[in-house]
């Protein structure tokens, strides 16, 4: 029996694009433990799978879309997010999600991420952040800690990171939280709320690449890697964002923001029933 | 419910890139995404008050990368799509009109020309993207572009592309111009049924059966949507005809690749449209697009009476370029002349097809039209060699 043939014996196999396996991720890697949370929220919701659309950009999570069996689109760098706002506006019916990384939504695409979150889109947001540029052998990127070494930081990364959860909470996102790869229940189950609840939401999930930024790093294997997140993780839900800053020695995760606030799409039909009224009246 | 009409059959007076917009509307046009600029922004206000009278969707996007992104989500999630820009946002565009072009995603993109380099002229015409719209985004791919001279074209040739756009599935631009888009003239709507209007071309299998980029005679593979339950997957890596990434097998680069220039190549005796004045006994032909060709018109007629035997080719298509048509008129007439506002575009088009006659290019860029006196002059020239 093939390794294949004995995956597809797994209950959570049939969301997966089998043929599409083995998956491209260096050993380690958190893409398929977020893959793997993503498809067990899917079967746990029972969400119909035929009006599920996956988006995602470039970079090693971007392939993710492949792997899913719905309707997925790998777009152009950066773009997931403006593509998915495209598809769920022309058929609201749809469930969108975009999973993508750090480098592809908040430095290439920042500027779609903080629109689509100011509209509130009506779209989950899954960011695996691995704090560098992993599938073009590890530059740095808008999250890459101070002092980090990448290769294009070679003596150390003298740019201020983003606080993802406090950027998406400021643009005006419904839903943030943050996990990071070894909170895998914690993480299923924030999908399945994001997936649930209507408007932008944002989950941010600390991702560790062993292989390449680990490395450089210094920070051992995935397992070590793992440990240190035991270590210094810290779950405080309803926890200002703004405060929520990822250090050496401290990662805050949890639930930061879930609040109810009009959808684009709430706000349009609104519009467009008012416009019928008049135009019926008049 | 539809709450407005559709399409405003009647007479009207309308602006240029109003006339855009309504010919969207009666093409089947139910999404727009874009971004202000002038001379273009006409399309997205008459758009912004159009699209909710017909249950359709208009968003103004921060930018034309994302315009361009949201028109081809939109248009996999079964909706004829639209954005409106000129050169600034053209170039921001072509990122994702590659994507468009690799993905075969039907959607249509006007390019109201402005003077440019750059931030350029924003308020005076031009036809400076010409190039631009076939090879503006990095690689080999077919598109198709219409380049319209009136405010009726405007109406009519939108509703052109979106056919066009529909039936071949690639990128297919309206090639305008500022003044062309500013203008006011009078337009002629007809009744919705004497519209042609052109579906997508579906599935005929089940899911199960269904490859998502196995074309068929015809080079275009048959488009499911979104949400049909066909659970596609689509890339902007080379893929196979499964749509999966496949980017070391160079058979499959070079099948997609050529396919996707092919489709419109192969098919260009269907798409192009040309339209010919006095050219029966010509020996001095003017091959003109867009705005220039009614001065041509002018010029030609204005020729004649000075007794030179002059004639006007008018190619509504510019892309694909109309070669069997240049090429035939070439055998048959002493020279060529082609008024372009650009520092010379097509007019290279024409010497690749002309081969041994003489091409006049007359250039005219700045703001202004060619007067029909400019190109007559150059016409009379033409005569005498």
């Amino acid at each position: 029996m093939t390794v294949i043939q004995e995956f597809a014996k797994h209950p959570l196999a049939k969301y997966l694009r089998l043929e599409r396996f083995p998956h491209i991720w260096c050993e380690g890697c958190g893409d398929g433990i977020i893959l793997n949370c993503f498809v067990k929220a899917l079967d746990d919701l029972g969400i119909n799978m035929d009006k599920l659309v996956v988006v995602s950009g470039i970079g090693c999570i971007g392939r993710v879309a492949g792997y899913i069996k719905c309707d997925s689109f790998h777009t152009t760098h950066g773009r997931p997010i403006a593509l998915a706002t495209g598809i769920k506006l022309a058929n609201p019916k749809l469930t969108i999600a975009v999973i993508s990384g750090d480098g592809d939504l908040f430095a290439i695409g920042g500027n779609h991420f903080i629109h689509a979150a100011r509209r509130n889109v009506d779209m989950t947001v899954i960011c695996s952040n691995n704090f560098n540029y992993g599938m073009t052998g590890g530059q740095f990127g808008p999250t890459t800690p101070l002092d980090s070494y990448t290769t294009t930081t070679p003596y150390g990364n003298i740019e201020h990171p983003f606080n993802l959860v406090h950027l998406a909470a400021a643009a005006g996102a419904v839903y943030v939280a943050r996990w990071t790869a070894l909170h895998v229940k914690r993480l299923t189950e924030s999908i399945k709320k994001a997936l649930q609840k209507k408007g932008f939401k944002f989950i941010e999930v600390i991702s560790p690449c062993p292989e390449i930024y680990g490395r450089r790093n210094k920070l051992g294997k995935s397992i070590d890697i793992m440990k240190q997140y035991r270590q210094i993780s810290q779950i405080r839900h309803g926890y200002d964002p703004a405060k929520a800053e990822i250090t050496k020695e401290k990662i805050i995760v949890g639930e930061f923001i879930d609040i109810e606030k009009p959808t684009y799409g709430e706000l349009l039909q609104k519009q467009f029933l008012k416009i019928q009224k008049k135009v019926m009246g008049g | 419910m539809t709450m407005q009409k559709e399409v405003l059959t009647g007479k009207h007076l309308m602006q240029g890139d109003v006339a855009c917009a309504e010919g969207a509307i009666a093409a089947g046009c139910r999404f727009f995404a874009g971004y202000p600029i002038t001379p273009a922004t006409e399309i997205a206000e008459r758009m912004a008050r159009r699209m909710i009278e017909v249950s359709g969707m208009f968003v103004q996007m921060e930018d034309e990368l994302a315009s361009m992104a949201a028109i081809i989500g939109a248009s996999w999630a079964g909706a004829k799509a639209m954005t409106a820009t000129s050169g600034p946002g053209f170039s921001l565009m072509q990122e994702n009109i590659g994507l468009a072009a690799m993905t075969e995603t039907p959607c249509v993109i006007v390019n109201v020309m402005r003077g440019a380099p750059s931030t350029g002229q924003p308020t005076e015409g031009a036809q400076q993207d010409v190039m631009q719209s076939k090879w503006g985004s990095h690689g080999d791919y077919g598109i198709i572009a219409l380049a319209p001279a009136s405010v009726q074209e405007m109406f009519d040739l939108t509703i052109e592309c979106f056919n066009l756009a529909e039936t071949y599935r690639a990128p297919t631009f309206l090639l305008a111009d500022g003044f062309t888009g500013h203008l006011w003239e009078r337009v002629v709507i007809p009744p919705p049924e004497e519209i042609k209007i052109v579906e997508r071309k579906k599935p005929l299998v089940s899911p199960d059966k269904y490859i998502p980029f196995k074309p068929d005679k015809d080079l275009v593979p048959p488009m499911a949507y979104f949400g049909e339950g066909y659970r596609v997957h689509v890339t902007g890596l080379t893929h196979n005809e499964h749509g999966y990434p496949k980017t070391d097998d160079p058979k499959i680069q070079s099948e997609l690749v050529h396919r996707l220039s092919d489709k419109i190549s192969k098919n260009s005796d269907k798409i192009v449209r040309t339209y010919e004045f006095m050219l029966e006994d010509a020996e001095v032909a003017v091959v003109a697009y867009g705005i220039p060709s009614r001065s041509s018109l002018n010029a030609v007629k204005r020729a004649r009476e000075a007794g030179i035997k002059a004639g006007l080719l008018r190619l509504v298509t510019v892309w694909p370029f109309p070669e069997k048509k240049v090429e035939e008129l070439s055998n048959n007439v002493k020279a060529i002349v082609v008024p372009e506002m650009n520092c010379g575009q097509v007019v290279r088009e024409v010497e690749r097809v002309a081969k041994e006659t003489p091409v006049h290019f007359l250039s005219k860029i700045g703001g202004e039209l060619h007067s029909p006196s400019d190109i007559f002059e150059v016409i009379r020239r033409a005569a005498k060699t």
